[in-house]
């Protein structure tokens, strides 16, 4: 059995972001990168389940990006996966999802996966569109922002994440692709000896050009900060000095104190 | 322009969110019909044409046989764009039926600018504007960012019926965990985000909450750490509610979070972060530690 798991490296989020050269999308100055929330979910249960089918199971690890995703990259190996493909790409961020689908969508073909795991979003594009768009261009069966799943002989159980706390619990057979939400596990943190056996995995790398064909169906033509609203207000100094503001205002504004 | 309208019922209900595609339409000024997968006694009140398919027969998620009538719906009203509400059902859907058509989809769009179609990104902190390339869009709308049209009237049915077999079995739902600690009549909550650190440092928020006389809210990421139980959670997926006071500790403001206690009479937002975006709708907005500052505002409120 043939498994993948596709992985985004991203900015940390709590990173000021400024507009790059062509206004379009963030600049890369001053970022620290780590791997997207939502893929570190997916990366834990590919890796449970290989786990699980032990030996004649394989797991391929697969991201896109400039050099800088193989660190990404590492620690996917260090969580236990077997192999890696980095699609060498220094201008990822200006594609479209369609694009990123369509390249990860020619990789699978030529590999045959049985099962795909993805990420149910990227924490900054949040397009959500990715996993769907691989699974639409495979004609595979899919299921979205899962919260519990289960893998038996080929079945697949999933419990998809709906609206109040509610799931919805869906069966399915492979080949097919699931994009994982926050809570599905608890991803695991690579421990010294398997970074270090990480270290011997086998990274292959295909340039972009090799399984990209797909031009965009969509642009972005400005990256910025929200309008501000107005009418809150920022207090910001001594702590002694911004506790007695606050509650300043929540006496003249809240009824909290009478 | 014409746009083709997903509406959507969960358990045989109609969901309110439906008239906010109503509300996007008009700020679009477009033409509408509808596409609903649902009970005939459950249709919005609107007079134009609404292709039915039934839930009985299609069921209520049944992505290969939605994506079907869709398509069906797509061939008969010749729409520029079809419009979903981004939730679980929506981002589900539309990327299949983006791909099917190989056109452009824009997701989670919170506003019409100059032509383009505004979206959030980097965790909401910062905004996009997208111009689809193709003829025809599939457009996913953040829930609240449009205000709910009242079309009124009755729709004139067409009725869909869907040839294919889905490859997804639906099961069934399972309900919400049940709620011990009701948030929703709450005068005042206290909630903890993921800038309190760690687990051993919630009793400093929980203190605050006594203090006011509230109770402890939080986010997500709390929750999903085991800091904090399901019951307390506030947003999408946990429980909305509308207090007269709000304080976030330490929580940015993701998009979900901020759904579920908008609504909050006052809101103060503590973050060390002076752009998280919970501060786009905090009255007031303090910038500071929150292990620094939460204790010694319980200390002097004790006082």
């Amino acid at each position: 059995m043939k498994i993948l798991v596709c992985i985004k490296q991203v900015p940390d989020l709590e990173s000021r972001f400024k507009p790059n050269a062509e206004g379009v999308w963030y600049s890369e100055t001053d970022l620290a990168w780590r791997m997207n929330e939502y893929d570190e979910y997916a990366v834990e249960q590919a890796v449970q389940l290989r786990e699980k089918l032990g030996e004649t199971t394989e797991l391929t690890v697969l991201s896109i990006g400039p050099e800088r995703v193989v660190e990404a990259i590492k620690k996917a190996l260090a969580m236990g996966c077997d192999r890696a493909v980095h699609v060498r790409d220094s201008a990822a961020a200006a594609k479209d999802p369609w694009q990123i689908a369509s390249i990860i969508a020619a990789y699978a073909k030529r590999e045959g996966f049985d099962l795909i795991f993805a990420g149910m979003q990227s924490q900054d594009r949040g397009s959500a569109q990715v996993g769907v768009a691989v699974a639409e261009q495979l004609g595979y069966a899919c299921t979205t922002t899962i919260v519990g799943f289960e893998y038996d002989n080929g079945a697949i159980t999933a419990k998809r994440e709906l609206e109040g706390g509610m799931k919805g619990v869906v069966r399915m057979k492979a080949p097919a692709l699931i994009t994982c939400q926050l809570g599905l596990n608890v991803p695991r943190y690579p421990t010294l000896p398997n970074i270090m056996k990480a270290k011997k995995k086998e990274i292959s790398v295909i340039p972009v050009a090799e399984l990209l064909t797909e031009g965009a169906l969509a642009n972005t033509t400005s990256f910025h900060s929200p309008a501000k609203k107005g009418g809150g207000v920022v207090l910001e100094g001594e702590v002694d000095l911004l506790v007695s503001q606050l509650l300043g205002i929540l006496h003249e504004k809240t009824a909290v104190f009478r | 322009m014409k746009a083709l309208l997903i509406g959507e019922q969960r358990e045989g209900k109609l969901l309110d969110s439906t008239y906010e595609l109503f509300g996007f339409a008009a700020q679009l000024g477009a033409e509408t019909a509808m596409l609903l997968v649902g009970s005939e006694s459950q249709l919005p009140a609107y007079s134009g044409t609404l292709y039915l398919a039934d839930a009985a027969s299609c069921g209520e998620y049944n992505p290969d046989l939605h994506k079907q009538l869709l398509l069906e719906a797509v061939q008969r009203e010749n729409p520029d764009c079809i419009v979903f509400m981004h939730t679980s059902y929506g981002w589900d859907l539309a990327p299949r039926v983006a791909a099917s058509l190989k056109i452009a989809q824009v997701s989670e769009v919170t506003g019409i600018v100059g032509g383009g179609l505004e979206v959030g990104c980097c965790n909401a902190k910062m905004r996009r504007t997208v111009k689809p390339a193709t003829p025809k869009t599939v457009i996913t709308i953040q829930a609240g960012a449009f205000p709910a049209g009242q079309p009124g009237g009755a729709p004139q049915v067409q009725r869909l019926a869907a040839a294919a077999n889905g490859r997804l079995e639906f099961v069934g739902y399972e309900p919400a965990e049940k709620k011990e600690v009701d948030l929703t009549k709450a005068e005042v909550i206290v909630s903890a985000g993921r800038g309190v650190g760690k687990k051993e440092n919630i009793p400093v928020v929980r203190a605050l909450a006594t203090a006011l006389g509230g109770e402890l809210g939080a986010s997500r990421p709390v929750v999903d750490s085991g800091w904090v139980e399901h019951s307390h959670q506030v947003g999408t997926t946990g429980q909305t509610v509308s207090p007269r006071l709000y304080v976030a500790c330490g929580i940015s403001g993701a998009i979900q979070h901020l759904a579920g206690m908008k609504k909050a009479d006052f809101i103060v937002a503590i973050n060390k972060d002076k752009d998280a975006p919970i501060g786009e709708i905090a009255d007031v907005l303090v910038v500071a530690d929150v292990l620094q500052f939460v204790p010694a505002l319980t200390a002097k409120i004790q006082r």
